[in-house]
């Protein structure tokens, strides 16, 4: 791998026009406003993946927690919103009026202190960056000075995704319980369930995407990537060069838990509400499975691996919903088995040298995943 | 790399181009209706799926996933009723066709999948969620798109929409009066309640805490505990139980659990020949799973048993028998889940339209007299009068009656005095 | 809590509380046992362990309708026959899944996390086809279910008591061959050295195989003993999958010893937190300190030195 002096590459320009062309352009004219809110909820996970990208293909930290970040910035999002569906006016048939319904319905009467915050959008939308930073710092501090990694760190991530669950689900006062919070209306006085609010946050959530998007690219080509790259294959040589290991994996870890926590905050915006079925373990290693799919290491294959294994997963589970339970469990074995670097192997693989042959291009392309050839995928340990 | 995605993406702009192509033709089809049938213009004046020949609701419930267990038979009950319809020639003139959607145990789904019936079926009912949380991710889009939903399941109440008809329970309409007997009949005096950790056995306690205190003279609650869902290991509260010695054990435990906790008391030497136990959660469907060896002689409120003694019933039981087999058993939710299609009916012959808000408003009043569970009608709240019943769980997963209340109860749920 | 309690009575709830206790302990053990095996002694990550477990509890489901339809004088032994099929069914299995999936995947131990659960969407999927989505009652024989009456007061599950008395079996068969038997000592020296191990002539390939067996195995057997006290359903297995992880982390990964010290430590802290709080604030305050306890000392309680 050669240094490159800029900090994208052609192939990644190039990447970035068509991913924009296709989410900006051909998506919204092609698509009712149904399918294209459902694209909306699918490019949600895709910030996880993307996550994911960044910490497991380039810093080798698998974490099966995903869905506790995706949670917290959906949560602080639906803490907001609900607080404003409940206004005294909209709530004067509780006992309590002006608190959310379910406080309500647990005899709570007044509003807990930790909800008081999220009455400010500027609060709210500042929580769903620092609150998934500082926890993802804690943990990762936590671990990663210890040198925990690989299957542990996996472990221990998937049971703080578990007592989480089951924290919400038990203070059903405080969080809405198993129904999550639910019946979100306005933003600031914008009804975002009408279709034309639908349209509008589509563009911003592609926006945010976008600018995710180029956070990693500039990750990926700055000096950290390489170290995380290195730390992924030799981690003890890294250490022996003088650096921090623990302070890399770190900041990988906050910057995949933040995207997720984005991601969150956008789906409660999208759908409606945010319910602790994101949360536990198992939508924590399905988000797994989007940057499996796309590859592990690819920035651009987050995106199309979500999209493509919600679109599969929906259409699929219209006609066939048995069928989709085994077709999900053998997309799992086969991309591990198969197609350890997902899509964007098999684009590597094949569809570009066709490319470079058609317009004889000799130069060498730089594209995401080439740029590693990834003999075993998966990190030493 | 946008070749990977060109798949499925034309195929949706296909599948569009499609409906876009069919959509001239339905112009073409004959505008007369049927002999004796309203012109579907008088009928339909809101764009739903309604021709000439038929009309398309929606049946929304998990078919996959941890839910699917229960909501199986809701299913099976809407289909049959559905069907019995269309074979006494259907509504107003009108054959019912089914679009079924999974949820798939996930209440994102459920609130996709609900859109999708609304939006592109335009379907003029939907039966359908079971859990609460799957209701709650429904109503606000049904309540957007001004759908119609028939939800089966009795439930916590402190609800109450114009775009939804309650065919279950709330929450007072199974417990006092069943509280009430035990206390009466059986003189209890202590109870001991146990649940699964969420809204629907928190609420129901709750209430039934506030009439034990405030109604029942000299009753308290000596226990009250919660499980998360899923849990398998009981034995801790079993011996809690032991300690307090409750005339009663209240139970709202539900799914999987109820499996572990009736194989754990009854190993643990708790006798339910001299035990109560009262459960808000434990159908006949539920039995399958726990055996009825493990159960037998527990008091279950609900308010209705497959073994009820009456003609309607009898014709249901025999009908789902013969529809889905004989080892199908019925619990309550089957039976409210068979009570929507037939409401739906005499509802729209009431108000001579399917459209929703006609719907809606011609609700109230609507009697329908073959219910398996008997006579019922539907309140000015949606929700239904209804008896309460208490029945005693028998080795072979059946229950015998041993109460019922002789009035209708009227359903109330936003009980004062009880929130 | 105890003002109003005679001391006699007491003193059988505590009893009777050490037995719920060392019965939730033995659960844990055969749980936990299997996977100990296969992620303490080959580092592979078997997501699919409860779906072996469930495979086990279907195989007692079949043995006992079989029993019931064409042999009810021998109804009350067949348990231990269905045991026995159920180990015999789940290790075919797991050696099956080790021979086409996980042999290929020992370089890439998060790769078999993910394989694995795939696996176990596929199973859990196939029991729901094959099975139906109801959970199936296994009808145990009368006289497995009930309790023994100790003193007036004291009643202990008889139930409880064969699955500690199982435990107590399977965990001495587990160390003798681990510890006494030849193949053992493959075993243990494939983990301290795979490459030696190999050079010395001990087929390395055929070791791993049947290690994964015998883990899936024990999975069936705990599936099997199961029955006696939870459901059983499609998806019944995934409830057990991280108390069982936890389990064997916390335990220290390659020391038996380890996982049965944690499997009573957990066992026992939850039973008594239960026992004065709630279940649901029971079970999040034994995961918090586990988790916690493992953020300040990873390796475990009982580490052992391996040299990588």
């Amino acid at each position: 791998m050669t240094a490159n002096p800029r900090f994208f590459s052609r192939s990644e320009l190039v990447g970035l026009g068509v991913l924009a062309l296709l989410l900006v352009v051909i998506l919204p004219m092609s698509l009712d406003i149904f399918r294209l809110n459902l694209v909306a909820k699918y490019l949600t996970y895709s910030f996880v993946a993307l996550g994911l990208v960044i910490c497991w293909g380039y810093g080798g930290i698998l974490s099966l927690g995903q869905g506790v970040f995706f949670g917290i910035g959906g949560y602080c999002m639906a803490m907001f919103l609900k607080l404003e569906a409940s206004s005294v006016e909209n709530t004067k048939i509780q006992s309590t009026p002006g608190i959310p319904d379910f406080m309500d319905w647990n005899q709570i009467t007044q509003l807990p202190l930790f909800w008081q915050p999220f009455h400010s959008l500027t609060l709210s939308i500042l929580a769903v960056f620092v609150v998934p930073a500082i926890f993802a710092f804690i943990i990762g501090a936590a671990m990663f000075k210890r040198r925990v990694g690989g299957v542990y760190f996996a472990i221990i991530t998937q049971a703080i995704a578990a007592i989480l669950t089951i924290l919400i689900v038990g203070q059903q006062g405080y969080t809405g319980g198993i129904n999550g919070i639910t019946d979100l209306r306005t933003l600031h006085g914008w009804d975002i369930r009408t279709d034309s609010a639908k349209f509008i946050l589509y563009f911003v959530e592609v926006a945010c995407l976008f600018g995710c998007l180029l956070v990693a690219l500039f990750v990926k080509h700055s000096k950290l990537g390489r170290i995380l790259l290195a730390m992924r294959d030799k981690e003890d040589r890294v250490r022996f060069s003088g650096y921090s290991v623990a302070n890399f994996k770190i900041f990988a870890f906050c910057l995949s838990a933040v995207f997720a926590s984005i991601g969150g905050a956008l789906f409660t915006l999208e759908v409606g509400f945010m319910s602790p079925s994101f949360v536990g373990i198992v939508p924590s290693i399905e988000m797994v499975i989007y940057a499996a799919v796309g590859g592990r290491m690819s920035i651009f294959g987050a995106v199309y691996g979500t999209m493509v294994v919600n679109y599969a997963k929906t259409s699929l589970s219209e006609s066939f919903p048995e069928l989709w339970q085994f077709a999900f469990g053998a997309l799992f074995i086969a991309v591990v088995m198969l197609f350890p670097n997902g899509l964007a192997g098999a684009w590597n693989e094949y569809v570009q040298p066709l490319i470079d042959r058609t317009f004889s291009r000799n130069k060498r392309s730089t594209s995401v995943a080439s740029e590693h050839p990834l003999a075993n995928g998966a990190p030493a340990e | 790399m946008a070749t990977e995605d060109e798949g499925p993406q034309s195929r949706l702009r296909r599948s569009l181009l499609m409906g876009m192509a069919a959509a001239p033709f339905a112009g073409l089809l004959p505008k007369t209706a049927f002999a004796g049938a309203p012109a579907t213009s008088a009928i339909n004046t809101t764009g739903l799926a309604v021709t000439d020949t038929e009309v398309t609701v929606g049946i929304l419930h998990s078919v996959t996933g941890t839910m699917a267990i229960s909501e199986t038979g809701s299913v099976e009950a809407e289909k049959l009723a559905i069907q019995q319809i269309n074979d006494a020639g259907g509504i107003l003139g009108r054959k019912i066709k089914i679009i079924q959607e999974d949820g798939a145990s996930d209440w994102p789904t459920f609130a996709e999948k609900a859109k999708k019936l609304l939006v592109n079926d335009h379907v003029a009912a939907i039966f359908g969620c079971w859990t609460s949380a799957s209701r709650k991710a429904v109503l606000p889009v049904v309540e957007q798109y001004n759908g119609m939903l028939y939800y089966p399941t009795f439930y916590e109440g402190l609800e109450q929409s114009k775009n939804v008809i309650y065919t279950g329970q709330e929450a007072t309409q199974q417990i006092l009066a069943s509280l009430n007997w035990v206390n009466k009949e059986k003189g209890a005096k202590t109870f001991f309640m146990v649940g699964s950790d969420y809204i629907w056995p928190r609420t129901s306690n709750k209430i039934a805490r506030k009439h034990i205190e405030g109604h029942l003279e000299g009753c308290k609650v000596v226990g009250e505990e919660y499980f998360p869902l899923g849990a398998t290991q009981f034995n801790s509260v079993i011996n809690k139980i032991k300690l307090k010695k409750p005339d009663v054990i209240w139970m709202d435990v539900v799914g999987g659990s109820n499996v572990a906790f009736y194989k754990q008391l009854k190993a643990a030497g708790i006798n339910l020949d001299k035990q109560l136990l009262l459960t808000i959660s434990v159908t006949e469907d539920e039995i399958d799973g726990i055996g009825g060896e493990n159960i037998a002689g527990a008091y279950a409120c609900m308010k209705y048993f497959e073994s009820l003694k009456n003609p309607n019933n009898e014709a249901f039981v025999s009908a789902f028998h013969k529809m889905w087999g004989d080892k199908t058993v019925i619990g309550d939710v089957t039976q409210a889940a068979y009570l929507g299609p037939n409401l739906w009916k005499l509802t729209a012959e009431k108000a001579g339209s399917f459209d929703i808000d006609k719907i809606a408003a011609a609700s109230p009043g609507i009697e329908f007299k073959g219910a398996p569970e008997g006579y019922v009608k539907i309140h000015d709240n949606h929700h239904l009068w209804s008896r309460t019943r208490v029945g005693r769980a028998r080795p072979d997963g059946q229950f015998d009656v041993v109460f019922e209340t002789p009035d209708l109860i009227e359903p109330n749920p936003f009980p004062k005095g009880y929130q | 809590m105890f003002g109003d309690y005679s001391f006699s009575d007491l003193g059988s709830i505590f009893v009777m509380q050490g037995f719920a206790g060392l019965i939730l302990f033995s659960v844990f053990v055969l749980m936990a046992l299997g996977l100990a095996i296969i992620f303490g002694q080959m580092g592979v990550i078997n997501m699919a362990h409860g779906e072996f477990m469930i495979l086990g509890a279907y195989v007692t489901w079949m043995t006992s309708t079989f029993f019931q339809a064409h042999l009810p004088a021998l109804f009350s032994i067949y348990f231990f026959i269905a045991m026995i099929l159920a180990f015999l069914a789940c290790g075919a299995l797991g050696m099956f899944v080790e021979w086409a999936m996980i042999r290929h995947l020992y370089k890439r131990p998060l790769d078999t996390l993910l394989a694995t659960w795939g696996l176990s969407l596929i199973l859990q999927q196939l029991y729901r086809t094959v099975f139906g989505a109801r959970e199936v009652g296994v009808e145990l024989p009368q006289w497995m279910m009930g309790s023994w009456q100790a003193t007036d007061s004291i009643q202990i599950p008889i139930n409880g008591m064969l699955v500690m008395a199982i435990t107590l079996l399977i965990t001495l068969a587990v160390a003798y061959i681990l510890y006494f038997s030849s193949w053992g000592r493959q075993v243990r020296a494939v983990v301290q050295n795979r490459v030696m191990a190999d050079a010395v002539g001990i087929n390395t390939e055929r070791v791993d195989r049947y290690t994964f067996g015998l883990g899936c195995g024990i999975a069936g057997v705990a599936g099997s003993a199961f029955t006696m006290i939870g459901s059983t359903g499609p998806t019944s297995g995934q409830l057990y999958i991280v108390d069982t992880f936890l389990v064997v982390v916390f335990g220290g990964a390659g020391s038996l010893a380890g996982t049965i010290a944690s499997a009573f430590t957990i066992s026992q802290a939850r039973s008594t937190l239960e026992f004065f709080t709630s279940g649901s604030m029971a079970q999040v305050m034994t995961l918090l300190a586990v988790v916690i306890i493992l953020m300040l000392r990873p390796q475990g309680l009982f580490a052992l030195k391996v040299r990588k």
